[in-house]
């Protein structure tokens, strides 16, 4: 493996997709959460955890989306035409999450805020489920046929291993959110969220080990790289390391650094996943001589290489007003007359 | 219905529902950032107070431009794969582009302007609401850039032939700067613009014919007059310079638009009428001469009409003539409203003319129509073509999704798209009538040192 703009590309949409993960994640793991308290004072709190920095997680994936599209558009046209009717799903339930954030507050009837607070919660857990479902068919190969097109079916993405990473994804988002609730909060909701992320952790560690069972049994070619370089069992490890650090932090207190490794969980996750798919992008099964790779399905190098420039350019500004976005609003959340 | 039509109408449903909101957010974007700064300047709590309300009004229509933009990224994928596998090595760079330039710099700083108000300083607060206005800018650039590429495509080459072929990057700055990007660029910010002044215009005359925030009305009046008077002039302009840069690139275009269908110099203009498809003329007032001197400059200038162009090759002309002269239409009546309104108010006589507020209050309408008329002329009359004379629009559809498909997802947007509509509406009209609130008139926490700031002095 040589490092050409081709792998670079690979690794930066993984990047980015990565960083909407470990972002957006709790985002949709507070999402998730949202409808386990039903006090309003207490939604209001969580929702307004994420407030200020939702829309901005949400980039991630819309630009994510954009540099599979300028990176890779065969990969892009295939998957998402493929993967029609999913998509919409998502798209649908992002957007009632989207403005549910947005309009649950701005009345004070009940039906009103109780009708978004579904919208908000059933559609931050359809988007973690089908993004897991999407990566699940990803890993698990899809059919291809001889010009790249998808020839599957909506059902037949809903297999039982993409289904199971699907839940996993659940799982994880909602342990990542119920670690940033405990960050933010203070007192009654602080303790209450306490429980449920210890209970979240649980939920994700039986998924987890599932998954891994699974992954190991019946999709063998997931676990080829590592099999072939055994120096690259240390992601692995790395990876457990990460997730046992969770509850060993949690339990004395250190919150932020459970958050961060769940981060570190998140990351070493998605590690696993690309160096184990590399150098296909959409696996292609029962044909994989059909996979689309960051060969076959790439831009021109020409074309990777201005993009690369814009890269370089933008995402280390971007990465600097994040982080002192993040610090503006850091501390625990307060209700005042402009939250939701 | 074939996947072919049902692909176009949503496509085109979802974008024009999509479309009511960005010229929102960038002129909205631009009255917030003149409110803040004169606020910063003078220290006049007014400021302060419009600053405020028409935040909470940015917020609303931001959150929905939002949510139904990513739609439009998906949408090349889902419906128009075959598209995206031509153009994705060109057109997707500039969709990254926005990504990464625009989204994230307007979603960022949104935090601030939103939520930041006692969190941060005045000029931190101000310095987060130009960066939210630049990011609604930047992605303005970023997706003209890409739809003119389709209109004018340059700095490109054609590798590959039959299914397999493509259209890759050989000149980046050629691809950004194509024919037709810089003159569309200007005009469609500048239809924003306007529709941000129109939309502060319209709410603050309804309170001037209520009797209601007088003080507020006005100073947005103002700000909103003056926006929308610039705007308008400009926008004759960019719109003369845009339509020569049709004449000059997309000659069929430019047909369609007037129903012009013989090849003539001395061509009229048509100042008001319809398209007679069957006997090839059109029936109305013509100015003559006026055409060929908008786009030569002088009386025997030779403009192509649609019987030269291939019929395989033509615009549907009646759609292209409505939409464009519907189009022009209101940019007059706009500017006129906003040169009397200027006139108004420098007199002082606004909150009197009652009929003219009336006109106000719906004026909002005039710029929402005109930018939707605008892009659907610039689209329809780009048809046949997906790519302007490289890709036609039945090749670029997914070769995979089936009709009935497209048919759920199309009922599903529709009706998703008019709860949100009537939502929208809702809490917009809720946000009226409770009006800007007095007590933001007193700023507060970090912003709460208007004197200091005037002077110049550190507390």
């Amino acid at each position: 493996m040589n490092l050409d703009l081709n792998t670079i590309w690979f690794v930066l949409v993984g990047v980015l997709f990565t960083g909407y993960a470990m972002l957006d994640g709790f985002d949709l793991g507070i999402g998730a959460l949202h409808l386990f308290t039903n006090k309003d004072e207490e939604r209001r709190l969580m929702l307004n955890s994420i407030g200020p920095v939702w829309d901005g997680n949400e980039v991630w994936l819309v630009t994510g989306g954009g540099a599979l599209f300028a990176a890779f558009p065969n990969v892009y046209a295939t998957a998402f035409s493929g993967f029609y009717l999913a998509l919409i799903l998502l798209l649908v339930a992002l957007i009632f999450r989207a403005v549910a954030i947005e309009f649950r507050s701005k009345q004070p009837m009940r039906w009103w805020r109780q009708t978004w607070d579904i919208g908000f919660s059933v559609g931050s857990i359809l988007s973690a489920l089908l993004i897991g479902v999407a990566l699940g068919n990803i890993a698990w190969g899809v059919p291809v046929d001889a010009n790249g097109e998808f020839a599957g079916t909506f059902l037949g993405l809903l297999a039982p291993y993409p289904l199971l990473v699907g839940v996993t994804t659940v799982a994880l988002f909602m342990m990542h959110g119920a670690i940033y609730g405990v960050m933010k909060t203070e007192g009654e909701l602080h303790d209450k969220l306490r429980v449920w992320a210890m209970r979240c952790i649980i939920f994700f560690v039986i998924c987890a080990v599932t998954l891994t069972m699974a992954t190991l049994l019946y999709v063998p070619h997931m676990a080829a790289r590592v099999r072939e370089n055994p120096w690259l069992f240390s992601v692995a490890l790395a990876n457990m390391l990460a997730i046992a650090n969770i509850p060993r932090e949690f339990h004395h207190g250190n919150d932020g650094k459970a958050f961060l490794s769940s981060c570190a969980t998140i990351a070493t996750l998605m590690a696993l996943f690309a160096l184990n798919i590399f150098p296909n992008m959409i696996y292609s099964r029962p044909d994989p001589e059909h996979s689309l790779t960051i060969y076959n399905a790439a831009s021109s190098p020409k074309t990777l290489g201005i993009m690369l420039v814009i890269a370089c350019i933008g995402v280390p500004v971007v990465i600097a007003y994040t982080v002192c976005i993040y610090w503006i609003f850091r501390g625990k959340v307060k209700i005042d007359r402009v939250s939701y | 219905m074939d996947v072919l039509t049902l692909s176009r109408i949503q496509f085109g449903a979802t974008i024009a529902f999509h479309y009511i909101y960005p010229p929102l957010s960038i002129g909205l974007g631009i009255m917030l950032v003149l409110m803040e700064g004169l606020w910063l300047k003078t220290g006049n709590t007014i400021y302060h107070q419009t600053s405020r309300f028409w935040t909470r009004v940015f917020a609303l229509t931001f959150a929905i431009g939002v949510a139904t933009g990513i739609v439009m990224e998906f949408e090349f994928g889902t419906n128009w794969a075959t598209y995206s596998r031509f153009v994705g090595d060109v057109f997707g760079s500039a969709l990254a582009a926005e990504g990464i330039f625009a989204f994230f710099l307007e979603s960022g700083f949104l935090a601030v302007l939103l939520f930041g108000w006692d969190r941060v300083g005045p000029r931190m607060h101000f310095f987060s609401t130009c960066m939210v206005c630049l990011g609604a800018h930047f992605s303005a650039v970023w997706i003209v850039v890409a739809n003119s590429w389709m209109q004018t495509p340059a700095g490109y080459h054609i590798v590959g032939e039959g299914m397999k072929a493509r259209a890759e990057v050989t000149d980046f700055w050629q691809v950004v700067f194509n024919p037709s990007m810089v003159d569309r660029l200007s005009h469609t910010i500048c239809g924003a613009w306007q529709t941000g002044a129109f939309l502060v215009i319209s709410i603050s005359a309804w309170y001037l014919l209520k009797k209601k925030h007088t003080a507020f009305a006005h100073a947005s009046l103002r700000i909103g007059f003056i926006v929308a008077l610039v705007a308008a002039l400009l926008q004759i302009i960019t719109g003369d310079s845009s339509a020569r840069g049709v004449a000059k690139n997309q000659p069929a275009k430019l047909a369609g638009f007037e129903g012009l269908y013989n090849t003539t110099s001395n061509a009229p203009l048509v100042l008001l009428g319809y398209v007679d498809e069957k006997n090839q003329k059109i029936v109305g007032i013509e100015a003559p001469d006026l055409l060929t001197w908008l786009v030569y400059r002088e009386p025997n200038g030779v403009v192509t009409g649609l019987n030269d162009i291939p019929p395989a090759d033509r615009p549907p002309v009646s759609a292209s003539f409505l939409f464009f002269h519907g189009m022009v239409g209101i940019g007059f009546a706009l500017l006129a409203i906003a040169g009397l309104g200027c006139f108004y108010l420098w007199r002082g006589i606004i909150a009197d003319k009652r009929w003219f507020l009336w006109i106000l209050v719906f004026s909002v309408l005039g710029p929402e129509l005109a930018n939707q008329m605008g892009w659907f002329a610039a689209e329809v009359g780009r048809q046949p073509w997906l790519v302007w004379h490289e890709l036609r629009t039945p090749e670029g559809l997914s070769a995979v999704v089936q009709a009935n498909v497209v048919l759920t997802s199309l009922i599903l947007f529709t009706l998703i798209y008019f709860l949100l509509f009537a939502v929208f509406i809702y809490l917009l009209n809720d946000k009226i009538q409770h009006g800007p609130h007095e007590d933001d008139l007193i700023p507060s926490g970090k912003l709460a040192l208007p004197d200091e700031l005037l002077h110049h002095k550190k507390p």
